[in-house]
């Protein structure tokens, strides 16, 4: 008897199957999960943990949150990362005090793997958005990621 | 227009020629007119595929050439017009190229014999669902003469698949038209379509057509190669199967076969199951031509079925395959003959 059985389950299940891409077929002018890209250059937001570059965000002030502690630069598996520091005199204290001076970023060498976001003590660096890299020439691939005049923002280092 | 087409060429050949020429000048122009359509609109099929599995797959498909991308298929056609022939180095170059072609005509021969209207049919013989079945396995011959004259292993393989699996699946396909030329009792196709005046015959048949129709479909899907049954050209497996080493043009009229050959499976569906050109409850029996809207509307909505199968299921093992094949498909086929030749004699069929 297994054998009608199974022909019926076959069937079953082949409707069931059936069923479910119908759905999605009858639903496919909703659903549609393609962008269109270059029509719709304005509105298109890629995702939050879409990795597309590493960027420094600075606030109004010309801030940025990077002390130059360099474990980014340590973290990362190619060289992605080199940051030239110097030293300054710190206003408040009057001591001596380690800055950074270019966070140099390579975009070229950089294969997104997270490690410099992960281990930054002070969230200065995080993933931007930007997926359009494409340059004629690959030294603008090469960036520096704080401002020319950005200090440190007060408060981090506390 | 079409129609009108074939009509006036043959007053106007009626007229002009003497009578030994005009019978082959005729058939000469019949088969241009046939050839330049069904290229056409096997483009058209392939177009529809891509649109069909886009939407199954939440994807947008081809839509950049022209209209709706209504063009993307013709000007993928004259790129592989364009492009380079290439080929083995120890390839058997005769058999080689002769492959496409048996392929390619085999699958167009059938289309001479599918009622389109009243009218608008080729060549009506009496045997034609005998010679359908006769040519749609023509074209295994040129897939096996492309997988094994190509030197390649793997087309090797495809074309060996594809001989186990077209001798295995034409039995379900013939059995099941058999059972429904029990009802007919005609080989003859535009006889078909006039017993059905009184009902299709899915439904004068009822039950045992119902297993009929499902057993040629899932047959037919076998015999033209398509997903389910893929495994000649199973890209995980084989590159591109038996025409792997088939470039241009070649392998154009490979690709373009294959959808003409899932037109004709459905074509003969729509004859032999759901009425052909004659409308529902005859609504627009006034109207002749309209048979032809009919007739590629049926054909168009089973084809659909078949990509619908396409998208949904999962490749068969080989063994898989022959075990649906011969442990199912042929003994429901057989006993549903006897089913069916029972009804005949007991008179259990519909008629509206």
């Amino acid at each position: 008897m297994s054998y009608f059985s199974e022909i019926y389950n076959g069937i079953k299940t082949l409707l069931t199957g059936m069923s479910v891409t119908g759905k999605y077929f009858l639903n496919a002018r909703k659903g549609v999960i393609t962008q269109q890209y270059p029509d719709n250059r304005e509105t298109l937001k890629m995702f939050d943990r879409f990795r597309g570059e590493v960027i420094m965000p600075h606030d109004d002030q010309n801030e940025h949150r990077c002390t130059g502690c360099q474990k980014c630069e340590i973290a990362c598996p190619n060289g992605t990362i080199e940051i030239i520091w110097d030293r300054g005199i710190d206003e408040e204290t009057g001591k001596k005090k380690k800055k950074i001076d270019q966070f140099v970023y390579h975009l070229s060498l950089c294969t997104m793997c997270g490690l410099c976001i992960d281990v930054c003590p002070t969230d200065a660096i995080e993933w931007g958005q930007n997926f359009e890299n494409s340059v004629f020439d690959r030294t603008h691939l090469t960036r520096v990621l704080n401002k020319p005049g950005s200090k440190l923002a007060p408060g981090v280092e506390d | 227009m079409t129609i009108d087409i074939i009509i006036n060429s043959h007053l106007w050949f009626a007229a002009n020629t003497a009578e030994g020429s005009l019978s082959i000048l005729e058939m000469v122009v019949i088969a241009l007119i046939y050839l330049g359509i069904f290229s056409v609109a096997g483009l058209f099929l392939v177009l529809l595929e891509r649109r069909v599995a886009a939407w199954f797959q939440l994807r947008v498909g081809p839509n950049r050439v022209g209209f709706q991308g209504l063009l993307q298929t013709m000007a993928d056609a004259l790129k592989l017009v364009s492009k380079e022939l290439t080929g083995t180095s120890k390839a058997d170059m005769f058999l080689y190229n002769l492959a496409p072609y048996f392929v390619i005509i085999s699958s167009l021969m059938a289309l001479a014999v599918l009622p389109f209207t009243n009218e608008f049919q080729a060549f009506d013989i009496n045997i034609g669902i005998f010679f359908l079945i006769a040519i749609s396995s023509i074209g295994v011959i040129g897939v096996l003469l492309g997988g094994w004259s190509s030197n390649n292993k793997f087309a090797l393989i495809g074309a060996m698949r594809s001989g186990v699996q077209t001798i295995s699946y034409e039995l379900s396909v013939g059995l099941s038209l058999l059972t429904m030329i029990l009802l007919t009792g005609t080989l003859q196709l535009s006889e078909i379509v006039d017993v059905q005046k009184d009902g299709w015959l899915i439904v004068q048949g009822h039950i045992p057509a119902i297993i009929a129709f499902m057993i040629f479909m899932i047959s037919g899907t076998a015999e033209t190669n398509r997903a389910p049954f893929d495994m000649v050209e199973a890209e995980s497996e084989l590159g591109a199967g038996f025409h792997t080493e088939y470039s241009g043009m070649k392998f154009a009229y490979f690709f373009l076969a294959e959808f003409i050959n899932m037109f004709i499976i459905a074509a003969i569906a729509a004859t032999v199951f759901f009425g052909a050109w004659l409308s529902p409850f005859g609504i627009t029996e006034s109207i002749p031509w309209l048979g032809v809207f009919w007739f590629l509307g049926k054909t168009l909505a089973l084809v659909f079925l078949m990509m619908w199968f396409r998208w949904t299921f999962p490749r068969l093992r080989v063994d898989q395959l022959l075990t649906l094949e011969w442990k199912y498909l042929l003994p429901i086929n057989l006993v549903n003959i006897v089913i069916m030749a029972l009804m005949v004699w007991l008179n259990l069929i519909i008629r509206v």
